[in-house]
């Protein structure tokens, strides 16, 4: 008996390493892949038009994508537990209108309280829709869809057919925007330290790693004790509070708001969400893979119009990255446990 | 952590009761020796045989023996329901296996550190617990058994603070106590090691053990080297080498049970619970987590043990207490006690003959499987089953047993090998194929995958059977209430109208519905996995002469069961299968609960050589 | 009290308060424009109903409209002739429901990502048909669609086929096998494929009529407005999946009818109409929309989440005497 079960268990000690470099290679090839292809695109791109590494050209293209990664950013938390807020663009535009309103000459707030008020607003849809997440019971899909009409409603109720314009802001307000530290826009380097934390955060504090214990398996959650209705109520609030900023950073950088700001930006969002890696169903994935999908979603509409390839060809660019993306998690995703199954049946045999 | 440490971290009043069992104590197993495996396993497994009912003489329990299938047991069973403080039973002259317990004694003195009182618990129209009670000392291994269905699983997801009883008290260090869900009994010192793994499959090993309690370091930040340390402690004190920087996915049954019993470990806790923890390991392993249960004993903690192999209770534990039909039964030392006494206290009646073997000889093949494989679950399994046999296949859990039946109907797709029922070979992947071949498929999970909870118990019985009750491609209502009735009646279900959600049946009655749905087909050949899993012993007895009228009326009955009495009850012939391959074959003359079991644990190759 | 009945309460009383907010309310006149503005949701919400009811979602079905619509569009400034040109569209929204299905049930994705997805790509592929162009001069014979009612009654042709198509989708769904399937799998997708339901085909086929019930739409859309832009039908597939849930169908599949589908069109319609009459801004109707949505799936779950409160309120008192521990406390380090 000895003899036959020693070394059942001795051949097989090497290979949980080796399963482990397997998902580590697999895991790492995907947040490469996406770097590879930002690569790629932004050489040929230069190559066939100089005029898109120009200074002014990647300040645009960071600054936009800035946002859009800070909306990410939000996404990404929510994603991780096995929820979706597709609310996201809908609260930008509210926050955009009103804190734009208060940076207006007319109001002139100072601009710390300007950034409160658009974190308060994005808060308080977040916080909303938490609630109704986590004591409701109601799939954040549909709250969320709910939440994306009403909140826009609102917006439009309030704004009506009014729009703020940039000549009615102090000029602080604009500069924000604009002001760059050796040719990088500050915002670009405040937003990269905001996303950086927001890693950290996850990777290291017991209620990030919790999120992802959650998106994984919520019912081990559940008995392992986790607290899951504040994980995920805390995650709303977060997601929505960072749209609220994402919106005074919009309307810092297009300066027109009215109430159309920000409208369909739940989907680019989500597809640089799944693009960058976050798995649409929770449990693994990273903020920085999500910043980098919005990078490389705003360097390919960037890339478009430089190539003078019609804008109108964004969208649809943008839906096929989003199925393309999804569509090789899975593929990838069944190939390592596949061949995850094939180990350790040859190791237990 | 080693052992050594953590008796550092025990209060001196939890040492008190656990003298006997100190690790390295002569008749324990030091945890760490490198002792073969069948020295502490073959004693118990020797020496107590399943009796035939009825030979084991002077049962020292008074166990019921009348209750006759059917009729609802009697209420609060006579059984001398014994105090647990009453000194054990003094006779037995029987019970050699005492020498395996008796070192162990649990001192009667010990406090009593967790214990339930009366509970009950309903769900529906189902009640799952009636009058439980249980109570644990620090020190003692303490087995739970009862059939399935008695309740025990209900009992442990209490004790989990998962359910909250509808009445009776639960105690922790003799206060009242309510556990708010899992975190409180966490909380608590209770941890639980559930029958299915729970695991995170996303994260790694190690913080699938600490999650929600990964170490810290300044600034509350997640110590990820202290942690990867702690969990190879543990895997050290398991005896087994898995990578804790590995993610969980992909990890084989018997590594995610061993990671669930690590992170139970890491909990410290004063009362643990292993609801069927074995059921998925080796032979070593097994051995190597008794060593661990007798190592937490000595540390003055309390194990609640629940298996259905009697043998391990008898080896590992103290004290038993048995559940029948949610009622508590008895509750007693092991030492004294043989298997058949247990087996009584469970069934609550004596076990009946075997039925099978009255057939007449079997017919043509109507089921053969060829050489299939699918990798990494099952390899090169060959075999057939003929019109009018029962042939079961057995084994232990994952041992692709249920793999191999999704496979041969459709449900799974299989790499390599063919499958040919009523003589013709099936499309792979196509349960329409299977069935169109005549195959009928009762799955293991009556609730996810044999029933649709919403729907009536007519609709449920009609679902496999539409195409024949409809005319211009409408339902005709009226054909598919009598053809659920007709079927209703034969099977006995006991239902109030069939327009009733099923989900208001029984256990048993609903398992008789996924029965009528696929008889209703007429099927040459019927697939049933794990038969009569959670259900009462009515209901029970009721589904076994079923099956062995269906075998009598030429249907090619596969049965997969993990109780080992009902597969010698009911099969010809039995097949066992061992880490996807059939390792045995018996016939039904020259099976025993010991071949079976050794065969399906890797003993038989190794006695062999 | 089942659902339905709720809603036939439901829509009397908007009955009620639509005619007592303007005697315009309760007219013929008002009803053809009623029911002229929601045929192409109605239409919708029938494949959505079963969608749903399986267990799955299609949010792609107003990018499927707009899609058919640019088609449409793109074909009749070619000088199409017209029959050619609805092959071609319904041929389209049927591989548009054929992408989305099989990409559900052969690629094994979430239904909820793939049409976020295929809602951008498929408006995507409208917005390069036509870019910023409109298309409009259609013959008055198919834009009297939405001009002239159905001959002998008040009501718009896009009602009239959202009617004979309610009474097919009712009897599918609710008396023939492929019906029963579908509940089947809404409840519970693992028992229904152990019962030998072909689940994968039923779905995939399910995508490919809203497919083409989207195109449809496009189509009356299209001659309704004499008008074929990018746009067209942005914004539906919510007031589509509101009217869903709103006849009670559950958002976690496996119930739901044809009948609270028609139901929920009537009081959505109803309301939405009652809206226009008393100057409430046009753009902001989502409001209500998203309101109806969140209270069909709220109702239902009222009664756990008083309970959930309950709960809460109870532990938080309760919160002083905690269960004793018996656990060590862990050694930090």
């Amino acid at each position: 008996m000895t003899a036959t079960l020693a070394p059942h268990r001795e051949p097989g000690s090497p290979a949980p390493a080796s399963s482990r470099r397997l998902a580590d290679r697999v895991f790492r090839i995907r947040e490469f892949g996406i770097v590879a292809v930002l690569v790629v695109f932004v050489a040929v791109t230069a190559s066939i038009q100089s005029r898109f590494l120009s200074s002014t050209n990647i300040q645009f293209i960071l600054v936009d994508a800035t946002i859009f990664a800070l909306l990410a950013l939000g996404e990404t938390i929510v994603v991780i537990s096995r929820n979706v807020d597709l609310s996201v663009g809908s609260v930008l535009g509210l926050s955009a209108f009103l804190t734009a309103r208060l940076a207006s000459n007319t109001h002139g707030l100072p601009l710390p309280l300007v950034f409160l008020a658009g974190i308060g607003i994005g808060l308080l849809c977040g916080i909303v829709n938490g609630l109704m997440v986590t004591i409701g019971r109601v799939p954040s899909l549909v709250v969320t869809l709910a939440t994306l009409y009403i909140i826009r409603g609102a917006d439009v109720l309030i704004v009506g057919g009014g729009q703020v314009v940039p000549s009615s802001y102090y000029p602080s307000f604009l500069t924000i925007s604009k002001a760059t530290v050796a040719g990088i826009p500050d915002l670009a380097i405040v937003v990269a330290v905001v996303i950086a934390g927001g890693a950290y955060w996850l990777r290291t504090y017991r209620s990030g790693r919790e999120l992802y214990a959650i998106g994984s398996n919520p019912d081990a959650a559940r008995l392992a004790g986790i607290p899951m209705g504040r994980r995920v109520f805390t995650a709303f609030a977060l997601s929505g509070a960072i749209a609220g900023v994402a919106g005074v950073l919009w309307a810092s950088r297009y300066g027109t708001v009215d109430s159309t700001a920000g409208t369909s930006y739940e989907l680019q969002v989500v597809a640089a969400v799944v693009v960058g890696g976050v798995a649409i169903f929770g449990g693994s994935g990273s903020v920085v893979g999500a910043a980098i999908g919005a990078l490389l979603l705003q360097t390919i509409n960037s890339a478009l119009y430089v190539l003078g390839v019609s804008p109108n060809w964004d969208q649809a660019i943008a839906g096929f990255l989003l199925i393309l993306a999804i569509v090789l998690d899975r593929l990838i995703s069944l190939r390592l446990t596949a061949s995850l199954r094939r180990r350790s049946a040859r190791r237990g045999a | 952590m080693g052992p050594g440490e953590e008796d550092g971290h025990r209060s001196p009043g939890a040492d008190a009761g656990a003298d006997a069992g100190e690790p390295g104590s002569p008749a324990e197993p030091a945890p760490d020796s490198a002792a073969p495996a069948p020295v502490s396993r073959s004693a118990p497994a020797g020496t107590s045989p399943p009796e035939p009912a009825g030979t084991s003489p002077a049962a020292p329990v008074d166990t019921p023996s009348m209750d006759s299938p059917g009729t609802p047991p009697a209420p609060a069973a006579p059984v001398n329901t014994t105090s647990p403080d009453s000194p054990n039973t003094p006779d037995s002259p029987n019970t050699p296996d005492s020498t395996a317990t008796a070192d162990a004694g649990t001192d009667a003195g010990a406090p009593v550190v967790l214990s339930l009182e009366h509970v009950s618990k309903s769900f529906g129209a189902v009640r799952a617990v009636i009058d439980g009670s249980i109570e644990l000392r620090a020190g003692e291994a303490h087995a739970l058994v009862g059939e399935n269905g008695a309740g025990k699983s209900t009992m442990v997801k209490i004790l989990a603070g998962v359910h909250q009883p509808d009445s009776g008290t639960l105690l922790v260090n003799g206060q009242p106590t309510e556990l708010h869900g899992p975190a409180g009994a966490i909380g608590a010192g209770i941890a639980i090691i559930y029958q299915e793994p729970t695991l995170f499959p996303d994260l790694s090993v190690a913080e699938n053990i600490f999650m929600g309690r990964q170490p810290l370091r300044r600034g509350r930040r997640i110590d990820g080297r202290e942690m990867t340390t702690e969990a190879d402690a543990l895997f050290a004190r398991l005896g087994v080498r898995i990578d804790p920087g590995r993610i969980a996915r992909g990890l084989s049954i018997a590594d995610q049970q061993v990671v669930e019993i690590a992170k139970a470990l890491s909990l410290n806790a004063r009362v643990i619970v292993m609801d069927e923890p074995t059921a998925a390991l080796s032979a070593v392993e097994v051995a190597r987590l008794f060593d661990v249960i007798a190592a937490l004993r000595a540390d003055g903690a309390a194990v609640l043990f629940i298996s259905h192999r009697l043998e391990e209770v008898f080896e590992i534990c103290q004290r038993v207490t048995v559940m029948r039909d949610g009622r508590h039964v008895l509750t007693s030392p092991l030492a004294g006690l043989t298997t058949g006494d247990l087996v009584r206290a469970m069934v609550g009646r004596d076990m009946p003959e075997r039925v099978a073997g009255e057939r007449g000889a079997p017919g043509a093949v109507q089921l053969t499987a060829q050489r299939l494989t699918r990798e990494g679950v099952f390899t090169d399994v060959s075999f057939e089953v003929r019109a009018g046999e029962i042939v079961a296949l057995a084994g232990l859990v994952g041992a692709g047993r249920s793999e191999v039946a999704r496979a041969i109907f459709g449900i799974d797709r299989y790499d390599a090998g063919t499958v040919t029922a009523g003589g013709r070979q099936l499309r792979k992947g196509s349960p329409t194929a299977a069935m169109t071949a005549g195959i009928g498929f009762v799955p293991e999970d009556r609730r996810q995958q044999g029933l649709v909870m919403e729907m009536s118990i007519q609709q449920n019985v009609a679902l496999a059977s539409l195409a024949t009750l409809r005319k211009a491609g409408i339902i005709r209502a009226s054909a598919e209430r009598s053809f659920a009735a007709d079927w209703a009646v034969r099977l006995s279900v006991k239902y109030g109208r069939l327009t009733d959600p099923v989900s208001m049946l029984s256990g048993g009655n609903q398992q008789k519905v996924v029965l009528a749905k696929w008889l209703g087909r007429r099927p040459s050949i019927l697939i049933v996995d794990e038969p009569t899993r959670g259900i009462d012993v009515g209901t029970k007895a009721d589904v076994h002469n079923l099956l062995d009228r269906l075998a009598g009326e030429g249907i090619a009955v596969l049965m997969i069961s993990s109780e080992l009495p009902e597969v010698l009850r009911l099969a010809d012939r039995i097949l066992v299968m061992r880490e996807g391959r059939l390792a045995a074959e018996f016939t039904q003359a020259e099976a025993s609960e010991e071949s079976i079991m050794a065969a399906a644990t890797g003993q038989l190759e190794a006695q062999e050589r | 009290m089942r659902w339905e009945t709720g809603l036939v309460v439901v829509v009397i009383a908007i009955a009620i308060m639509g005619s007592s907010l303007s005697p315009q309310f309760l007219t013929a006149n008002n009803f053809f424009n009623l029911g002229l503005n929601n045929g192409e949701i109605a239409i919708m919400a029938l494949p959505m109903a079963l969608i749903i009811i399986s267990g799955e979602i299609d949010l792609s079905v107003e990018s499927t409209l707009g899609m058919s619509s640019a088609v449409l569009g793109v074909l009749w400034a070619d000088h199409w002739p017209m029959l050619a040109i609805f092959v071609v569209v319904a041929v389209v929204g049927a591989l548009a429901g054929a992408i989305n299905g099989l990409l559900v049930t052969r690629v094994g994705l979430p239904s909820l990502a793939v049409t976020i997805g295929t809602l951008a790509l498929y408006r995507g592929i409208a917005l390069i048909l036509l870019g910023p162009r409109t298309v409009a001069n259609f013959p008055t014979i198919y834009t009297n669609v939405g001009i002239v009612a159905i001959p002998h009654t008040d009501l718009p042709y896009s009602i009239g086929i959202f009617i004979v198509l309610a009474v097919i989708f009712a009897i599918v769904l609710h008396a023939t096998p492929f019906g029963r399937s579908i509940y089947a799998m809404g409840d519970n997708a693992e028992a229904a494929m152990f019962a030998g339901l072909r689940v994968k085909r039923i779905k995939t086929t399910l995508f490919i009529v809203s497919g083409v019930a989207s195109a449809l739409a496009g189509v009356l859309f299209t001659f309704r407005l004499n008008t074929a832009v990018q746009d067209n039908g942005t914004g539906l597939s919510l007031d589509v999946v509101a009217i869903v849930l709103l006849a009670g169908v559950s958002i976690f599949g496996g119930k739901g009818s044809i009948g609270g589908v028609f139901l929920a069109v009537l009081a959505f319609a109803g309301l939405q109409n009652a809206l226009l009459l008393t100057n409430f801004n046009q753009e902001a109707t989502g409001l209500v929309t998203g309101g109806l949505l969140l209270v069909s799936v709220f109702v239902p779950n009222a009664a756990m989440f008083v309970r959930s409160i309950r709960r809460a309120v109870t532990r938080m008192t309760r919160r002083m005497p905690s269960e004793p521990a018996l656990s060590m406390p862990r050694k930090d380090t």
